[in-house]
């Protein structure tokens, strides 16, 4: 199947939020009052962008941030939620596989066997993935976007040829829920290839209009994102990072230790292993 | 709306002014956005930087309360403009389409000559007597031939004709003057009014945006006036892309305004009838126009059919020609007595109301000096409340700091289903009626308003025939027949259609309605939304034209999609559409055309595109003039039916931080004052408040402030200030603050922005804060209400309370 994304045009955002707000409500986050009683923040820190952070049941959040140059005021948004990278920290760092790209490209995980290390927050280039501990049963649980696509036509198994005549047929309904919310179109969603065609369309144009800074993030960062913004300046003005990467740590982690530690343990168990034939002999000798 | 949603789309600069649609009116950004990837130049007009700005290619700081100077300062600028480049404007639209070469009464005098005055008024300079503060319009009528007919100067040159007295009055409105009252810096207000005049291109469109931050001032009528000006000068009205757009807070404030909201109407913008409307006679010659130019239609001299069908409508066989069709069951208003809602307020609290029903509003939170209003609703003997919550004006009894044994008001609330727990139909801005099926069940004991009313109506009939009473007969003489278990939401609806009842078939359309009781309309304008099902088979519901969901999006390519839903009158998409063509009725813009006459069509020739406004020829062929709801056929640059002036003029706010820099009349002479000792001064209250929405809530907060989700996105009210006046008052970002006025004060969160700037007017600088209003004490989220801080004080025109700019300290808690 071929791979889709999410394509954010942040020159058409008007900050809405109607995604944010969507996004809860179709993933059935937070359906608790928001008093601080329900351990909710209900307080208004001054600002518009409520609540203040991500949470393990805040996978989409809008960024607001006031530039004043020249006496010229702007206010850019952006979205702040997975960007369902290629070359994916979270994947790479999460031990056990709970993390995982799914067929349609974006950053799925199982959180049933999700043990919450929080290994996978440390190495997100983008600060995304949250955790959060069940004070009762100790048991910890990593959550963030998942695409909506634990939802709708992405759960039923199908062969690749199958997915796309149905994502064909069914285009336009069973979108993510952010998108379908978004009132002036500043969310598209569908084939990777064909979003980063408008996207680079929509770049040339804005930079036609004197955005000489518009650029399309995510087009080749970390081997490709498969949540993509148009920036109407460059990505530092919006507070994203400039070149993205994954830390030298995590890398090491994945290529070294993870295999270092396979290989120990590995070694372990079959030493464990030469132990009990070793003591099944002698015991049998003994017995003789 | 003149035009539509969709048409905005087709707009080449669009000024959003007392208007916010990025987070009042989100789904309209849509269309703004496909006209922005066109091309066209967004212009944000806001006290502070709003969401909408952050998308806006101009974004102009404005002072609240200063429109007129503000687009006054614009027409200056046309007007000057014409002079120098008569070419980039229409003349003949302005010539031919409106009453700028009417000749005025040679004794009108306006402000120039007055000091701030029009001629006729009662009072001095600053007047406060109430009963002077009024004008005599004599002065300000049209000059008439023989027959009646209004006399015009084709070369707009004589200095007593209308284009030439806006001249006058208009060249006082100079940058600097729009600086010196609005805080805009010149070159900033200059580019405005270069981009917008772009638009008075023959073939090029621009359209104004606005909602409440326009309407709702002690002069908000006079707002739209001054829109009105400046969009004959531009040609914009009647055009593609270009009109006077009211975006409507609400999905169905359209229809609720169509079918009379507000007191001084009936159903269809008919007049409400008066003790002085003895006969049904005299209430038509009372409320029916009359114009003797051959070329004025004067669509209103069929008031009489529309009355009659109305009361054929309510009163059935009960009205006939013998009775004046039952206009005698009616109630009449006292002439000239107020019924707005701030009087109703006062006169609740003077314990003249002494029962109330309120119906999907929540007063408590939204009214006008909210401490004052809860305090009058104590005083009612009873209240009735139909909502889908439990809200703040249900509530009163038990709101904080009262003791509820103290109040005698016995309360009782209906559970209303919500908008999708019924079937009907609702009308948007756009004007158009679109029908909505039930899609879920009510909880609970939770009944739809027409069966309440159905079950009201009933009872209150058989009450009035068991017991008798005053006006008795206004109610159980009414035809009341929509089925005895649920209503028929259909039957309701071709009732307002209306029937021939010669026939008993529906009728296609106004111009089938009579005055002789043979034909019925619930409200006229709706005339033609449902009809016989082979007039319009292939709707869903045939008949119901509202049901319509056809995708074509022509005639031409302008998106009128004419056959989705219906739209009022006459499924006509854009209203004045006449004004869109030459005098040979061929588009003056050729891309963009809304109608076209086509002379082989039919045997005589005939109009394409969207339905015009009458069917008869260009006017080069013999046809009328365009606006054909206007008496005299032309729109009106000088609207000599005012009650505070034939042109806007501009006034400060009843609470205003400076002096009026234009004359030394310092308010507007006309609007209503209830508690002049509640006036704030700037010596105590020297801050400049307005208050608004967010995209996050909703109104009176009923629905949002029992969300979850939205609460979190927006949890608490907020006061937004600028950083320099943070500084000022040693306020932190997040700190509460007491905002005060001279009602009340009120506790929110400071929100410290760069959006919000100090205005820097005549060496003077003039704070402005931003307070929103959704919040009460009733629901999951409660906080202070923004309303206990607004006035009682009504616009001169409309009374619609001034919410929008009022003075204010603000303070650390």
């Amino acid at each position: 199947m071929a791979d889709k994304a999410i394509l954010y045009d942040a020159s058409k955002c008007t900050a809405c939020r109607g995604c944010q707000v969507m996004c809860k409500q179709w993933n059935e986050n937070d359906e608790v009052i928001p008093t601080e009683e329900n351990g909710v923040d209900s307080r208004n820190w001054g600002s518009y962008e409520n609540p203040k952070d991500l949470s393990p049941t805040t996978w989409l959040k809008m960024r607001f941030t006031e530039v004043e140059e020249n006496g010229q005021m702007r206010w850019l948004f952006t979205r702040q939620a997975c960007m369902h990278c290629t070359d994916a920290g979270c994947v790479q760092v999460c031990p056990n596989g709970s993390l995982y790209h799914n067929d349609l490209g974006f950053v799925a995980y199982n959180k049933d066997t999700c043990t919450g290390c929080g290994y996978c927050i440390d190495a997100c280039p983008f600060g995304i993935p949250r955790s959060d501990r069940n004070l009762l049963t100790g048991i910890a649980k990593m959550d963030k976007c998942t695409a909506c696509t634990s939802q709708g036509y992405n759960r039923i198994e199908a062969t690749a040829a199958e997915a796309d005549a149905m994502y064909e047929s069914w285009k336009g309904e069973l979108i993510p829920a952010c998108v379908k919310a978004c009132p002036p179109g500043a969310l598209k969603y569908g084939y990777r290839d064909t979003l980063v065609a408008e996207g680079r369309a929509r770049v040339d144009y804005l930079k036609s209009q004197g955005r000489g800074n518009a650029t399309l993030y995510g087009e080749n960062e970390l081997g490709g994102l498969h949540v993509m913004y148009v920036l109407e300046d460059s990505p530092d003005v919006y507070g994203l990072p400039v070149s993205p990467s994954i830390s030298a740590a995590t890398i090491a982690w994945k290529d070294v230790i993870q295999p270092v530690g396979w290989a120990v343990g590995g070694l372990a168990i079959v030493g464990l292993g030469l132990n009990w034939l070793v003591a099944r002999a002698n015991i049998n000798k003994e017995a003789k | 709306m003149t035009n539509h949603w969709n048409d905005l789309a087709n707009s080449d600069v669009l000024m959003a002014i007392g208007g916010n649609p990025a987070e009042n009116h989100p789904a309209a950004f849509g269309h703004i956005t496909i006209a922005k990837e066109r091309g066209a130049k967004l212009i944000s007009v806001d006290p502070r930087f709003t969401r909408t700005s952050s998308k806006a290619d101009i974004y102009a700081p404005i002072r609240s309360g200063t429109d007129i100077a503000f687009i006054g300062g614009m027409i200056n600028y046309i007007l000057n403009d014409i002079e120098s480049n008569p070419g980039n404007y229409n003349l003949t639209y302005i010539r031919e389409y409106t009453n700028a070469t009417f000749l005025i009464n040679p004794d009108y005098k306006g402000p120039a000559d007055l000091e701030g005055l029009f001629s006729g008024y009662s009072g001095s300079s600053n007047e406060i007597d109430g009963t002077k503060r009024n004008y005599n319009k004599s002065t300000w009528q049209f000059q008439r031939d023989e027959n009646g007919i209004p006399k015009r100067d084709m070369t707009m040159k004589d200095p007593n004709c209308a284009y030439q007295l806006i001249k006058k009055h208009f060249e006082r409105y100079t940058p600097e003057k729009v600086n010196a009252i609005c805080g805009t810096p010149i070159d900033t207000f200059l580019e405005v009014c270069r981009t917008f005049a772009a638009s008075g291109q023959v073939g090029k469109s621009g359209t104004i945006l606005y909602a409440m931050g326009t309407t709702q001032h002690t002069y908000g009528a006079q707002n739209i006036r001054s829109y009105t000006i400046l969009q004959l000068l531009l040609a914009n009205i009647g055009i593609a892309g270009g009109g006077i757009n009211a975006m409507r807070g609400e999905s169905n404030v359209q229809g609720s305004t169509d079918y009379c909201l507000l007191y001084h109407i009936i159903p269809g913008y008919l007049k409400v009838p008066v003790d002085s409307d003895t006969t049904l006679a005299k209430y038509i010659t009372r409320t029916t126009p009359t114009s003797n130019d051959p070329l004025s239609l004067n669509w209103w001299k069929n008031t009489d059919k529309y009355i009659v069908s109305l009361l054929k409508a309510w009163y059935g066989d009960n009205a006939t020609t013998s009775n004046d069709f039952g206009f005698h069951y009616l109630p009449k208003i006292t002439s000239g007595q107020d019924y707005s809602h701030i009087s109703l307020f006062e006169a609740m609290n003077e314990g003249v109301i002494k029962g109330l029903m309120v119906w999907g509003q929540n007063p408590a939170v939204g009214g006008p000096n909210a401490d004052l209003e809860r305090t009058a609703m104590d005083k009612l003997d009873w209240m009735v409340v139909s909502d889908i919550w439990q809200t703040e004006t249900a509530n009163h009894w038990k709101r904080p700091g009262v003791n509820p044994a103290e109040i005698g008001t016995e309360v009782f609330l209906l559970p209303a289903k919500n908008s999708w727990e019924k079937e009907g139909s609702v009308t948007n801005s756009s004007r158009w009626m679109q029908w909505r099926y039930k899609a879920a069940d009510g909880p609970g004991e939770a009944e739809d308003d027409l069966w309440m009313l159905d079950k009201l109506a009933k009872r209150l009939m058989q009450l009035y025939t068991d017991e008798g009473g005053p006006s008795a007969e206004c109610i159980n003489k009414l035809d009341w027949d929509y089925g005895d278990d649920h209503p028929d939401v259909h039957a309701v609806a071709k009732e307002i259609n209306g029937y021939d009842l010669t026939t008993g078939k529906l009728v296609a359309s106004f111009s089938g309605l009579k005055a002789d009781g043979t034909t019925s309309s619930g409200n006229w304008l709706y005339c033609n939304s449902y009809v016989e099902p082979d007039a319009e088979p292939d709707a869903p519901i045939p008949g119901n034209r509202a049901s319509r969901r056809n995708l074509d999006d022509g005639p031409f390519n302008i998106g009128l999609h004419a056959k989705w839903a219906w739209c009022w009158p006459v499924n006509r998409r854009i209203i004045y559409n006449r004004a869109s063509v030459d005098l040979d009725g061929n588009p003056w813009d050729a891309e963009h055309p809304v109608i076209k006459w086509n002379p082989a069509k039919g045997d005589s020739g005939g109009w394409d595109g969207d339905v015009p406004d009458g069917g008869a020829a260009p006017m080069n062929q013999g046809g009328y003039y365009p606006f054909i709801m206007k008496a005299d056929g032309l729109s009106n640059m000088f609207g000599p039916g005012m009650a505070d002036g034939p042109l806007p003029e501009h006034y400060e706010p009843w609470e205003a931080p400076i002096d009026n820099t234009m004359s030394k009349q310092k308010n507007n002479p006309v609007f209503k004052i209830w508690r002049p000792d509640q006036q704030g001064t700037p010596d105590k209250y020297p801050i400049v408040c307005s208050t608004y929405r967010v995209c996050e809530h909703w109104q009176g907060g009923q629905m949002t402030r029992n969300m979850p989700w939205v609460i979190e996105a927006q949890p608490e009210p907020f006061c937004e200030m600028s950083e320099e006046l943070a500084e000022e008052k040693g306020i932190a970002n997040g700190d509460k603050v007491i905002v005060e006025s001279a009602r009340g004060q009120v506790k929110f969160v400071a929100l410290v922005t760069k959006r919000f700037k100090p205005f820097k007017m005549n060496g003077s600088t003039v704070h402005q804060v931003g307070i929103i209003w959704h919040w009460g004490y009733t629901g999951l989220s409660t906080g202070d209400s923004a309303n206990i801080l607004t006035p009682h004080v009504g616009d001169a025109n409309t009374m619609i309370p001034e919410y929008k700019a009022f003075l204010v300290n603000v303070r650390k808690a």
